[in-house]
């Protein structure tokens, strides 16, 4: 199963201070067990908000607002994708990860095939039609 | 299961491949090594829920197994000084406090390597890499090979016993016979992940699951052994295959073909990470091996964001290199459908009417269901129906036979 491993921002990354060569040289230790163990599927930083933007929908509109956004908690500053055997696991490697006093992880499971195989007859036999349909426009 | 116990046991599942290397390099005894471990996970389970899980549980449980291990060659070494008293003066004991300290990616190598040695029969090699490196149970082995457990049980035995009187030297093999084993651990590792992509609707989810221990295995030798082109080239085959799982059967479970799958649908990530993994082989100069032209062929198809836009050309291409480093008929068969593609059916089948000629695909019904195909395409219909009769005839799938016959019916 796969999981998402959500870094939520801080001031410092919201003002995008650089990570010191102790913090880094840390995390590249980390990122290296995780890609030695197979359990590392990907794993990005992100810019500052600031650099980025967010769009509304509401009644047919689209509304652009761009950043920096201020609720900085509700921020993430970075994910990581992991293939691990249990929630467990995943709890056990992130255990491990060298992070700053004060900051909080979320990991969260991601949604795959497997998950979906409860869905009903009727469901299912409605994406298929649905699936037929974008397979003759594509034809 | 109490919380405390899933805790303890995802922690041994992380660390116990290490463990059981580390320890086998001391007690130069897979088996040996495996009890120490457990043992350890034991002690483990009676502790950490009232102590609390150690700071760093990897080393704690490395060291509860390590003082066993000396207790265990200290006993083992005063049995020999009683039965040979009088015995000069031997060689110095090793010391066992830095027999430990060794890169522990060495020893798992050295574990790889003893897990898929040759002197053990192919199921025990898939068994025991399984056991002690994909840290699966017993119980899951058997369920995703569908084997009585026992039998499985039995055959984890009869193969750590093989290695002890063989006496298998627990080391990474060097020089040319490097490359020969190497190639048994790959082939290893790609039979798990087979097994696990051929599992079909309705069976056990520990056989699909195979794909996803066999992907783990492959990344961690990707890491261990990081300038083996065909490591990657494995991984690369692997990741591209396992990205169309989502796309390879419909609602009903009925399987689709790669042409006919929705391509929205193939995992990304696994494909850029096998498009990643390939890119690293023909790098380290690994572009002519036999899982890196596979993969490439597979990334052809992954590139390729509809399928009248593959480049079939090309795949033709690689299945040439392919057929000089593995020839096999059923290689030169994919040859004929990427000709047929890429040049017209005619070109497609007069490959398909030399290999049928050798007879080395008689009862192999893709070979009538190719030829077939080209055949329909080409107008040759009352000859396209004796082939679809005869493929029908030849395979051993329900469904397919199904898929064959509705073929012949919409031709005659």
């Amino acid at each position: 199963m796969r999981f998402m491993i959500i870094v939520k921002a801080n001031q410092n990354t919201e003002g995008g201070v650089q990570p010191t060569d102790a913090q880094l040289s840390a995390m590249m230790k980390y990122n290296e067990e995780l890609v030695k163990a197979g359990v590392m599927l990907a794993g990005e930083g992100l810019h500052p908000s600031g650099k980025g933007a967010r769009v509304k929908f509401q009644g047919g509109k689209r509304t652009v607002v761009d950043g920096p956004f201020t609720e900085t908690k509700e921020l993430i500053a970075g994910f990581w994708l992991w293939q691990v055997k249990s929630k467990e696991e995943a709890v056990e490697w992130l255990k491990r990860a060298p992070m700053e006093d004060g900051d909080e992880v979320e990991l969260r499971q991601v949604f795959e095939e497997a998950d979906f195989t409860e869905a009903s007859p009727e469901t299912r036999a409605k994406e298929a039609e649905l699936r037929a349909l974008l397979e003759s426009q594509r034809a | 299961m109490p919380d405390a116990h899933r805790a303890i046991e995802a922690v041994f599942r992380i660390e116990s491949a290490r463990l059981i290397a580390g320890l086998a390099r001391m007690v130069r005894d897979v088996g040996v090594a495996e009890e120490l471990a457990q043992d350890a996970l034991v002690v483990a389970l009676e502790r950490w829920p009232e102590d609390g899980v150690p700071d760093n549980p990897g080393a704690w449980l490395m060291a509860t197994a390590k003082r066993r291990a000396i207790d265990r060659l200290r006993r083992a070494r005063m049995q020999e000084r009683k039965h040979e008293a009088l015995a000069t003066v031997g060689p110095e004991a090793p010391d066992l406090e830095a027999m430990l300290d060794d890169d522990v990616g060495d020893d798992l190598l050295r574990l790889v390597f003893t897990c898929c040695h040759p002197v053990l029969p192919a199921e025990a090699r898939v068994a025991l890499t399984l056991r002690l490196l994909g840290g699966l149970t017993t119980a899951e082995i058997a369920r995703a090979f569908l084997s009585p457990e026992p039998t499985v049980a039995q055959r984890l035995v009869r193969a750590k016993r093989t290695l002890a009187e063989a006496q298998v030297p627990y080391e990474v093999p060097r020089g040319e016979q490097l490359t020969e084993r190497l190639a048994s651990v790959l082939e290893v590792i790609y039979l798990v992940f087979n097994e696990g992509y051929s599992a079909t609707a309705g069976d056990d989810w520990m056989r699909p699951a195979l794909c996803e221990d066999a992907l783990r295995l492959g990344r961690i030798l990707a890491g261990l052994m990081p300038a083996e082109p065909e490591v990657h080239g494995l991984v690369a085959l692997m990741e591209i295959q396992a990205s169309r799982t989502r796309a390879r059967t419909g609602p009903n479970r009925e399987p689709i073909l790669l042409l006919e799958q929705d391509r929205g649908r193939w995992d990304h990530v696994l494909i850029r990470r096998g498009l990643d993994a390939l890119a690293r082989a023909e790098a380290l100069g690994g572009a002519r091996r036999p899982y890196a032209l596979q993969a490439a062929i597979a990334a052809c198809h992954a590139r390729a964001r509809a399928s009248s836009e593959t480049e079939w050309a090309r795949i033709a291409a690689l299945y040439t290199a392919l057929m000089q480093v593995t020839p096999s008929p059923v290689v030169e068969l994919n040859r004929a459908v990427a000709v047929g593609m890429a040049l017209g059916p005619a070109a497609g089948l007069a490959i398909i009417d030399q290999l049928a000629a050798t007879g080395a695909l008689d009862r192999y019904h893709l070979l009538p269901a190719v030829r077939a195909d080209l055949l329909i395409k080409l107008g040759r219909l009352d000859e396209a129906r004796a082939d679809l009769r005869l493929a029908a005839d030849l395979t051993q799938n329900a469904r397919e036979r199904v898929l064959l016959l509705a073929r012949l019916a919409s031709i005659s």
